[in-house]
């Protein structure tokens, strides 16, 4: 399973406590975790990614294994640590004020 | 006894304040959607715990959502905001072309008859509406035939801030865009017209009579008199009693002519509320005095009601949607401050108290008279 931990606006917004686990692929890339989260929770579609065009909202960022996984293509694999559930997927909200 | 709940919107989440009809004990609930900017919140005018909120940030866009019991429980449905067709481009503030983009929507108008039907405008400016209940929204994009291309942002943005539906042409719509001016549709919203003739704005346009353009910061009507609308611009209050086939300046005697606001009395069709500030620039109270004026003639002469508000040291300002009035006689008025204050009068405004005085910075309020 792949562990997700997500923004607290979006926890709330899913009403879900804690990471979220899910199944992603095969194969486990960034565009079908991310499809299969908005499956799971419909509520997060057009809040992670754009409604039509399925971009990166500019200020959502993507970290994973202490990488920045924000700007590679949607089909790139996910790390093996993030695949195979040891390390979580951060849906993070960039550090803009608030 | 009837009841009144006011819904507020601001920058970091909604509250609900309601009170007997008295209106001098509110309970307040809230805040609702916490951390997020709730633009406008609005109920149905024939199901009034119908509510709609406009939920948005700018980490993570736009939601919808909607009450079937007076704001306990809320869900959220469709928030996909789609521009028919390639909207094409709109001028930015220096003149130059850029493309249409959906940032939020800004105000929500519940139809006067279905609760299932809303409009919702939006930032870049539109008009979208759905007829099930938020799940679906189609735009009315014959809107930005009415010369788009020359539409610009205000200051906040280029948002479509102000809808009003004729409650006895219900193929009638006026809405109101920062910066382009007042539209009229009477076909329901596939054919607009700008309908902006007698608005002059020197040095913010360089055509100052031109047919749009003009920085709109709201209108207003009294359900009773369709026809008569009432305005209150960048600069200038204007009035005009032909549905807005032309416009004459009423700001008379008010300290300043620059405001965002402006609201008709519930009971009175003739007497208008606006709260004046400074200046574009300079966006506090003339002589820091937090000042609402009322006129009772449509506009030209004006009061000052100032009783229970801040008179020294006063530098909030009133935004746009964030005045609103009740239908109880004597009829209450409402304002939330960027400050975050929400002030109550239960007289039509000849004395003030404030309901709370540390929200978030209040973007919008409206009340509703519940039975």
């Amino acid at each position: 399973m792949i562990r997700i931990e997500l923004p607290v606006h979006l926890r709330r917004l899913a009403q879900v406590e804690g990471e979220v686990q899910l199944q992603a692929g095969p194969p486990a890339t960034l565009r079908s975790l991310l499809d299969a989260l908005e499956a799971r929770y419909p509520v997060l579609r057009g809040t992670i990614r754009d409604h039509v065009t399925l971009r990166r909202r500019p200020f959502v960022r993507f970290f994973a294994c202490e990488q920045d996984l924000s700007h590679q293509p949607p089909e790139t694999p996910l790390p093996e640590p993030v695949a195979t559930g040891a390390e979580p997927f951060l849906v993070v909200g960039a550090l803009a004020g608030g | 006894m009837s009841e009144v709940r006011l819904l507020v919107g601001t920058r970091k989440g909604a509250f609900v304040l309601t009170s007997d009809g008295k209106r001098q004990r509110w309970a307040i609930s809230g805040p609702l959607f916490a951390g997020w900017e709730i633009y406008h919140l609005k109920g149905s005018p024939v199901e009034p715990n119908r509510l709609y909120a406009s939920q948005s940030s700018g980490w993570f866009g736009q939601k919808i959502q909607r009450s079937s019991d007076g704001g306990s429980t809320w869900e959220a449905v469709g928030d996909k905001f789609v521009y028919e067709g390639n909207p094409g481009t709109h001028q930015w503030y220096d003149g130059t072309q850029r493309p249409w983009e959906f940032k939020r929507i800004w105000h929500l108008e519940p139809s006067l008859a279905d609760p299932d039907t809303v409009y919702a405008g939006a930032e870049d400016a539109a008009l979208f509406r759905t007829t099930d209940g938020g799940q679906t929204w189609e735009e009315l994009s014959g809107l930005r035939n009415a010369k788009g291309g020359l539409w610009a942002p205000g200051a906040g943005g280029m948002g479509l801030h102000t809808i009003l539906l004729d409650p006895t042409r219900p193929g009638r719509i006026f809405v109101a865009i920062s910066a382009a001016g007042v539209f009229r549709t009477d076909d329901s919203g596939a054919a607009w017209r700008p309908v902006n003739r007698g608005l002059k704005s020197p040095y913010q346009l360089p055509d100052p009579d031109a047919e749009v353009g003009h920085c709109v910061h709201r209108i207003a009507m009294h359900p009773s008199r369709p026809d008569v609308l009432f305005m209150q611009k960048h600069w200038d209050v204007m009035h005009s009693d032909n549905a807005g086939e032309s416009w004459n300046e009423v700001s008379g005697n008010l300290p300043s002519d620059f405001g965002f606001p402006i609201e008709v009395h519930a009971n009175e069709p003739d007497t208008i509320y606006v709260v004046p500030i400074k200046s574009d620039s300079e966006h506090f109270p003339p002589e820091a005095k937090l000042r609402v004026y009322r006129s009772r003639t449509g506009g030209n002469e004006w009061e000052p009601l100032a009783n229970g508000l801040p008179q020294s040291h006063c530098y909030v300002n009133v935004l746009r949607d964030a005045m609103a009035v009740d239908s109880l006689d004597p009829c209450g008025v409402y304002f939330g401050t960027t400050g975050g204050q929400v002030y109550a009068s239960a007289n039509a405004g000849e004395a003030w108290n404030p309901i709370v005085r540390d929200f978030p910075a209040v973007l919008s309020v409206e009340a509703q008279t519940l039975p």
